[in-house]
């Protein structure tokens, strides 16, 4: 493939996964309120459209109407920039996240991710590590109290759970013996999927993984009731919008990355018996995927309307006392399960 | 002839002069900690056109990840812009600095422009693409210089636990 062909294919992706995840960001907004009042036996949006569909695109409309207010106190280019790191980070991310398998059409090989890089989950980790700066830099360049406490919280929450993150990780990275999503994907093939082989493992990714989104329970940097909006306290209008964006969006690519380390990314098990022609297997595959990715992201929003917050002691206790342990424990098991398998 | 690979040099090896200039010359030292962070990721772009990446992808995590966020929680917390100028108290010191800064330039232009080039250079440069590759650093961590490797983590995990001890007076 020539250098032009790949800049010219690797940009159509670019920007297909970019339009896709505004619109999945979008509706994951009004599915989360959809879903938010049905728990609470409420009605929820339905004013705009039918059954309130098009109300995320009144909810972007009217944010972006607004005023936006810096506070007089603020570090002007640090809170401008704040916002833009969190969607940079939370947009790049999903470049190495296969969607599905590569196949042949023209002629040619496709593959269904942006970038097949051999240090794929690496990268990822490494821009979530970045992530922590944009929650940082909002925090403090807002010249307001409330902002600073969030801002530190949610720091010290992303760097606690970020260890027991890159350990779970680490086990997963073992029994595939690569850091290349594809190659990690390929590894679970049939039943081995990873959520069957280290459960353990699993559950601490997961776990780390509503911390690093902020998500509740663990929604301490942004707790309503004792530091009014936290981190993003003195945003409003698009800036206010851009962390609101780039946290669902991190909610898909904490969901797309728990479907491809444990629920084995795009495979369906026992899919070859059925003797489908090549093109039924990858849409198969795909829609695979997606149903996975789907099923994740409802666990999430049910998981925020189920269980209260923790408190901010229990959160550090959990981190280091439990999730800790509890992934070097995992990564033990899986070192054993190498030497078996 | 202008490759891919020289524009891509060029753009991060500007970056990286034009913030690292940034960073000592910025009075706010969180806007000078960002510029570090800039510097780390340009750095990191090299990397990458040396065909290392798990060294660029390390950079990123360890440096621009973790110590550069430990840092600001330094700064951010300490609030040093408020303190007086260290050069006001220390007059004297404004000179020492300037003779060391002019010592480390003059190395630096005496090994550019004045060093010799070792003769296997040629010679191992198609063996520097699997150099830099996950697999190859392993092997290497894992059998040639194991022990060291082991010794650097006891080193760490030494220093961690003295700096509990520390940080720590009373054990419940």
């Amino acid at each position: 493939m020539g250098i032009l062909e790949l800049i010219i294919v690797s940009l159509i992706k670019i920007i297909v996964i970019a339009v896709v995840m505004l619109l999945t960001v979008s509706y994951l907004v009004y599915f989360e309120r959809k879903i938010a009042a049905w728990a609470q036996n409420r009605i929820g949006p339905n004013r705009v459209g039918p059954a309130g569909i098009f109300q995320p695109f009144a909810d972007v409309l009217k944010l972006l109407l607004k005023e936006d207010i810096v506070p007089t106190a603020a570090n002007k280019q640090m809170h401008t920039l704040a916002p833009m790191i969190a969607l940079f980070v939370a947009f790049s991310t999903f470049a190495v996240l296969p969607v599905g398998p590569s196949f042949t059409a023209f002629g040619k090989v496709f593959s269904f991710v942006v970038a097949d890089v051999n240090i794929g989950i690496l990268y990822v980790l490494a821009l979530t590590s970045v992530g922590v700066y944009a929650i940082t830099f909002s925090g403090w360049s807002s010249g307001s109290k409330y902002s600073l406490l969030g801002g530190i919280r949610s720091s010290a929450q992303m760097i606690s759970y970020e260890i027991s993150m890159g350990f779970s990780v680490a086990g997963v990275i073992l029994l595939a013996e690569s850091l290349r999503p594809i190659a990690i994907v390929n590894a679970q093939s049939g039943w081995m999927w990873n959520i069957i082989l280290q459960p353990i493992g699993f559950i601490t990714f997961l776990v780390s993984a509503f911390a690093e989104t902020n998500r509740l329970p663990f929604d301490l940097p942004e707790a309503e009731p004792e530091l009014v909006g936290g981190y993003h306290t003195e945003y409003s209008s698009m800036k206010f919008a851009a962390f609101f964006l780039s946290e669902y969006a991190n909610m898909i690519i904490s969901s797309a990355l728990i479907v491809t380390l444990y629920l084995g990314g795009w495979q369906i098990p026992y899919l070859e018996l059925l003797n489908l022609s090549a093109g039924w297997v990858v849409i198969l595959q795909v829609g695979a995927f997606i149903f996975k990715l789907v099923f994740i992201m409802f666990f999430f929003i049910w998981v925020r309307w189920s269980i209260p917050r923790f408190r901010y002691d229990q959160l550090m206790n959990i981190g280091w006392k439990v999730m800790f342990p509890l992934s070097l424990l995992n990564l033990l098991w899986v070192a054993i399960l190498a030497m078996i398998l | 002839m202008i490759t891919l690979q020289i524009i891509l040099f060029s753009v991060f090896a500007i970056i990286a002069v034009v913030t690292s200039i940034l960073v000592v010359t910025r009075k706010n030292p969180i806007i000078s900690a960002l510029f570090l962070v800039l510097n780390f990721a340009a750095l990191a772009g090299i990397y990458l056109l040396l065909n290392a990446q798990f060294i660029a992808v390390v950079q990123v995590i360890v440096y621009a990840g973790a110590i550069m966020v430990l840092f600001l929680f330094v700064i951010m917390l300490l609030r040093p812009e408020h303190e007086k100028n260290f050069f006001e108290e220390n007059p004297k010191m404004k000179w020492l600095a300037l003779i060391v800064g002019v010592v480390v330039f003059f190395q630096l232009i005496y090994t550019i422009f004045f060093g010799k080039l070792s003769s296997s250079i040629h010679q191992n440069a198609e063996k520097s693409v699997e150099i830099g590759t996950i697999e190859s650093i392993g092997r290497g961590l894992f059998t040639t210089y194991l022990i060291p490797f082991e010794a650097a983590g006891f080193l760490l995990l030494a220093a961690a636990i003295g700096a509990l001890v520390l940080a720590k007076k009373h054990f419940d």
